[in-house]
């Protein structure tokens, strides 16, 4: 039978582990519960660094997810070790090195709330919160989207989501899920002498990305993920080498056309989905900017929250 | 034997939505899985709206529900947009244009369809128009995506479609058939008789077969078919299809069963209504189930045998419900599809450089 709610912290290593095994742990990020099952050992330990701070329980009645990481059930895993996500026994996606499975499951978790999820307008943006006021980053992956976003979280805004930000169809509000932080290459290494306390999951390599590595959200971040926020700006950062910080405006049809292209469920939601869109860009600020350290990036983001004050 | 049990909580939940309200949060947990699984969600969703019981359901499952409907709802629209673009691309062959299975359903607006997650467009052609449909279709931006020269070859020479063609742009995929069944197939049926019973779908350029003719093609399909990872969700096609079209019609099952006999499928229809009635409990009047059992003359032994097999193999393809049997089930189905498709010879030759390629290939997915 399902008992409360506890924090991850809570439980030892090797009791994790073994709810991992056998398939009671559920884990609780924004408002929806996963259920994960895995027998991996680095999986668990990843779990456990990077999801400290949030609540979990064990067999609970209802869970949105069930997921689970395996080795996969063909021939190939007599010479090579593999990993596979499935979702409900279904594995959406090839099976991947067996060394990023913990990376797998970020990602299985991430694309389960992205095809699955329409009670939200759902963008590849991150979005991070002060004041009750959010901003949004959209950006095409190589912008240094994870790398503001996580600098911004580490210095008083708060973690809505590194990758999918979540639009309440009714409400224009941004639901917040506080899940860790992908970063990649250079960013590592930049955010690790920037805030040297951080807590990291384990680094892999791939060969499509080059270093992969995870980062644990903020412990404010986590205890305030059930509250929303009200969209207010919409800021499409470029890191540019050596570059001065340049805030420039953007146009709102252009805002209005980059997500009509790049929501993951813009489509499926049909004639709310355009309804959405206008409204959120009509309530924002919308901007480019490009910068190339990020402390100028915090000034001018302080800079932004702090004008909006009455 | 918990395992039948939890695809029976799934059926009943279809069967008596009025109870769905006492429903514990925990069985709710296990229908969604299930029914997720077997893409059944989405008509899931439906029938808890249409019995108005969504608000008295908990907020979690609601969520789930409201979000299945979002998808079947714009699935919905899709395809019929996809089928407009069909019609402006097909219309200058000035032939019969018959939709088949879900775009058929969906034309026609029929109760199958409500719900329904729709994958592929199927139409029927005459065998004749299959070169110029197929030009036709790539003017317009669909093109076979086919990179195997055996997949191909084999489509051309002993499939009962062209390869499937993808559109360029929409990503949307048309399977252009021209008969029912692979022309390898033991019972190959006439086409012209489906192509000439069709019935027009007025305000549009399209066919769907007769009221008869789409039972038996979905029965047809159903039992031929090699994976069922789909059976269930056909099941309750077939068990809307005949509710919905026995009502219209008072002599339809009269019709059906002799209609199963002029095409020489009186066997997959019988098996149709023998699991739509164990499983769905699908109202058969018994005069119509025993004439066709009559002709269908399956042997004693070999319906014990199918039953043992396709009773367990109808449920969903998932962790709560597999074990040893199902996946035996799965596979002597996986062969007897083989069986029913081809001769013996060609089977075997087929099936060999099936197994020798899927040993190189990265995953036992791709089949």
């Amino acid at each position: 039978m399902s008992q409360p709610l506890c924090r991850v912290s809570e439980l030892s290593l090797e009791a994790l582990q073994s709810h991992l095994q056998d398939g009671s742990f559920a884990l609780q990020t924004g408002n929806l519960i996963s259920r994960i099952t895995t027998n991996f050992p680095d999986v668990a330990l990843s779990v456990h660094i990077l999801y400290a701070n949030h609540p979990c329980q064990i067999s609970p009645d209802f869970s949105d997810f069930h997921v689970e990481i395996r080795q996969p059930r063909n021939l190939r895993r007599w010479f090579k070790q593999q990993s596979e996500f499935l979702i409900d026994g279904d594995a959406p996606f090839e099976p991947l090195p067996r060394e990023q499975a913990p990376a797998f499951l970020e990602w299985g978790l991430n694309w389960a709330v992205a095809a699955s999820c329409h009670q939200w307008f759902t963008l590849h943006a991150a979005s991070l919160e002060r004041n009750g006021l959010a901003v949004i980053l959209p950006a095409p992956p190589g912008s240094g989207k994870s790398t503001l976003c996580t600098a911004l979280a580490l210095r008083g805004w708060r973690l809505l989501s590194d990758e999918l930000t979540l639009i309440n169809p009714q409400l224009i509000t941004a639901s917040a899920l506080a899940r860790p932080i992908n970063l990649k290459n250079a960013s590592i290494e930049l955010i690790r002498n920037f805030e040297p306390t951080s807590a990291w999951g384990p680094e892999t390599y791939d060969t499509a990305k080059g270093r992969v590595t995870h980062l644990r959200p903020p412990a404010n971040s986590v205890e305030r993920m059930l509250e929303n926020a009200q969209p207010r700006w919409i800021v499409f950062p470029r890191y540019c080498p050596d570059s001065e910080p340049l805030l420039t405006p953007r146009t709102k049809a252009q805002t209005f056309i980059h997500f009509a292209q790049n929501a993951f469920n813009y489509s499926t939601l049909g004639e709310t989905g355009f309804d959405v869109v206008g409204r959120l860009v009509d309530q924002c600020d919308c901007y480019d900017f490009t910068y190339s350290r990020l402390e100028d990036a915090l000034e001018v983001f302080d800079w932004l929250s702090n004008g909006a004050l009455p | 034997m918990s395992s039948p049990s939890s695809t029976q909580i799934l059926i009943n939940a279809f069967k008596s939505p009025q109870k769905l309200p006492d429903t514990p949060l925990r069985q709710w947990d296990l229908m969604l899985r299930l029914a997720k699984r077997a893409n059944l969600i989405g008509r899931l969703a439906e029938t808890v709206h249409l019995y108005g019981v969504m608000n008295e359901l908990p907020t979690q499952v609601q969520t789930h529900l409201n979000s299945a409907r979002v998808l079947t709802t714009h699935q919905r629209q899709a395809i019929a947009w996809e089928i407009s673009h069909i019609g402006k691309a097909l219309k200058p062959l000035g032939a019969p244009l018959v939709l088949l299975k879900g775009a058929a359903y969906a034309i026609a607006d029929m109760a199958a369809a409500r719900g329904r997650l729709f994958g592929d467009v199927d139409v029927l052609l005459p065998k004749v128009l299959l070169n110029q449909a197929e030009a036709a279709l790539m003017l317009h931006g669909w093109g076979s995506d086919e990179a195997d020269p055996y997949d191909d070859r084999y489509y051309r020479r002993w499939m009962h479609e062209l390869p499937p063609m993808a559109h360029r742009k929409r990503g949307t995929v048309i399977d252009v058939h021209h008969n029912i069944l692979p022309l390898t197939a033991r019972n190959l049926p006439p086409a012209d008789l489906l192509l000439s019973d069709s019935v027009p779908i007025a305000g549009t350029d399209f066919r769907v077969l007769s009221p008869c003719d789409m039972v038996i093609h979905s029965a047809t399909h159903l039992f031929h078919e090699g994976e069922l990872q789909n059976g269930l969700r056909d099941l309750f096609d077939l068990d809307a299809l005949l509710s919905e079209l026995s009502e219209q019609q008072p002599s339809f099952w009269h019709e059906l069963t002799e209609r199963a006999n002029v095409l020489g499928l009186a066997w997959p229809l019988h098996l149709a209504l023998r699991y739509t009635k164990a499983i769905l409990n699908t109202e058969v009047p018994e005069y119509a189930y025993d004439s066709i059992a009559k002709s269908a003359t399956q042997s004693k032994i070999s319906l014990q045998l199918l039953d043992s097999v396709y009773l367990r193999a109808f449920q969903p393809d998932h962790p709560i419900c597999n074990n040893l049997q199902t996946q035996i089930a799965r596979a002597a189905i996986y062969l007897r599809s083989h069986y029913l498709r081809m001769p013996l010879g060609l089977l075997f030759i087929h099936l060999g450089r099936k197994s020798v390629i899927r040993l190189f290939k990265n995953t036992s997915r791709s089949v």
